[in-house]
Order: C-alpha cells, then structure tokens, then sequence
C-alpha cells in the first residue's frame, strides 16, 4: 500500500480546535439534555480526530490504541447518560436541563 | 459545516442526523490519516450504535419540536462571547504546534490491525486498561439496566 501523503497536521488541528470549540457552544447554548449530549460526543471527537493526526505525524501506534479506548469509555458514558436522562424525562416530565437549577428542597 | 447544523437545528432528530454525517465525515479523515481499522471501528460503534440509542432516546421522548422558552438573551450571548474566545484562545495556542516531522519514512502501516495488536498488547501501559475497559463496560451494562427499571 502506498503512502497517502495527505493534508498537513496544522489543517487538522484547526479542524479538531473548531469542532470542539462548536460543541462547547452547543453545550453552553442549548437547552435539551439530549442535544447537549451529542455536543458532548462531537467534543470527543474532535479530540480523537486530534490524536489521530499527530499518530500519523509521529509516527507511532501508540495513540490510536489510546484513541481506542476513548472510544470505548465515550460508549459507555453515552449508555448510563442515556439511561440518566430516561429516569429524568420520567420523574420531570421533560428534558429541559434548566430543571435542575431548581433541585434544593 | 454539519457540526453547526448541530447546534443550531431546531428538531432534535436533524440534530442527529447532522451528527451521523459528522461521524462519516470524521472517519473518512480517518482513512485518509492513515488509521483504517479507526476508521471502520469509528462507523460501527459512533454511527451504528451510538447514533442509534440517540434516536431511540428521542423516538421514545417523543420530541418533535424544540421550543426554548427558557434560554434567555443574555445567556445565548454569553454562551456565543465564551465559546468564540475560547476558539481563540485554542487556535492561538496552536498556531504552529505541528512541529517536528517523524524520522522514520515508512508511515503507512501504522494503523493496520496487526501493527496495532502488537502495540496493544505489547507496549507499556496498555494490556491493564484493556482489560480494566471490559469492567467498565459491565459497571456501565449494570447501571444503564438498573436506572431504566420501573419499580426498583
């Protein structure tokens, strides 16, 4: 197989820095508890993406076996985040997050 | 970019749809990078399973329109000011953080699947989280059958 030579490193971290910076915005700026979540994942993989580009620069495995694993942690923090907001959305009634500003008492 | 679409769409479920075209898009980079087997574990679990329980989520919620009446003015300013400082921030710190190029000319093997068995399996620190993962994932298969139970 050749060698792919591809788009520089610098393009790729500006791309993960500006998916990362929009699913910071989104968490900050909606107010469904489940768009916040994909806000999250997309800050994940802005980050896998970043980890990856400088294994290929590197030259080295070692992370994307690292990427490997925040994948598989951002899996199952998706799963029991899931499951938190299903007992929410039946104790409450809806999926709003301002919800929770009112928890004291 | 459909990462925007993300945010700013107002039904949830083209906020998902927008996020699995994001997924696809993030894995081709993959492929490009050079990490094939990523790539293809990157689709199966984002866009396969991930994406998938999101829509569950949202059919069941039934969640077809998204009125915000809570979100005030000041709080959508803020939440703009903030996030474009800290995209600032992140591209001034980074500006010419791609530095050195590696020494050694063949890169196109990295991310094959034996290469990255050997690393797994061989290096340093690797073997414990690995396995310490399948704990996480049944503590994880453990808490997500326990919170959606309806009588406890």
């Amino acid at each position: 197989m050749e060698l792919i030579p591809g788009i520089s490193t610098e393009h790729y971290i500006f791309l993960s820095v500006v998916l990362f910076c929009i699913g910071a915005f989104g968490v900050m700026y909606r107010k469904n508890a489940i768009i916040v979540f994909m806000c999250i994942e997309l800050m994940l993989n802005a980050v896998n993406l970043l980890l990856v580009a400088f294994s290929r620069q590197w030259n080295g495995a070692d992370a994307q076996v690292f990427v490997f694993f925040v994948m598989a942690v951002a899996a199952a923090e998706v799963a029991v985040g899931l499951a938190i907001l299903m007992m929410i959305y039946r104790n409450t009634g809806t999926t709003d997050i301002n919800v929770f500003s009112k928890l004291k008492g | 970019m459909s990462a925007l679409m993300v945010v700013f769409s107002k039904n949830p479920v083209y906020s998902v749809l927008f996020l699995i075209l994001t997924f696809f898009s993030i894995a081709g980079h993959y492929f490009l990078l050079n990490a094939q087997f990523l790539g293809m574990v990157h689709i199966i679990v984002y866009a396969g399973a991930i994406m998938v329980l999101f829509l569950y989520v949202i059919m069941m919620l039934n969640l077809n329109k998204e009125d915000e009446p809570g979100t005030t003015n000041i709080s959508k300013f803020a939440a703009t000011i903030s996030g474009g400082i800290l995209m600032l921030v992140l591209v001034a710190a980074t500006h010419s953080a791609a530095g050195i190029e590696s020494p050694v000319a063949d890169t196109s093997q990295i991310g094959s699947i034996e290469n990255l068995g050997k690393v797994l399996f061989n290096e340093n620190g690797f073997l414990l989280p690995f396995e310490i993962s399948s704990v996480l994932f049944l503590a994880s298969m453990v808490g997500a059958v326990f919170l959606s139970k309806k009588e406890l």
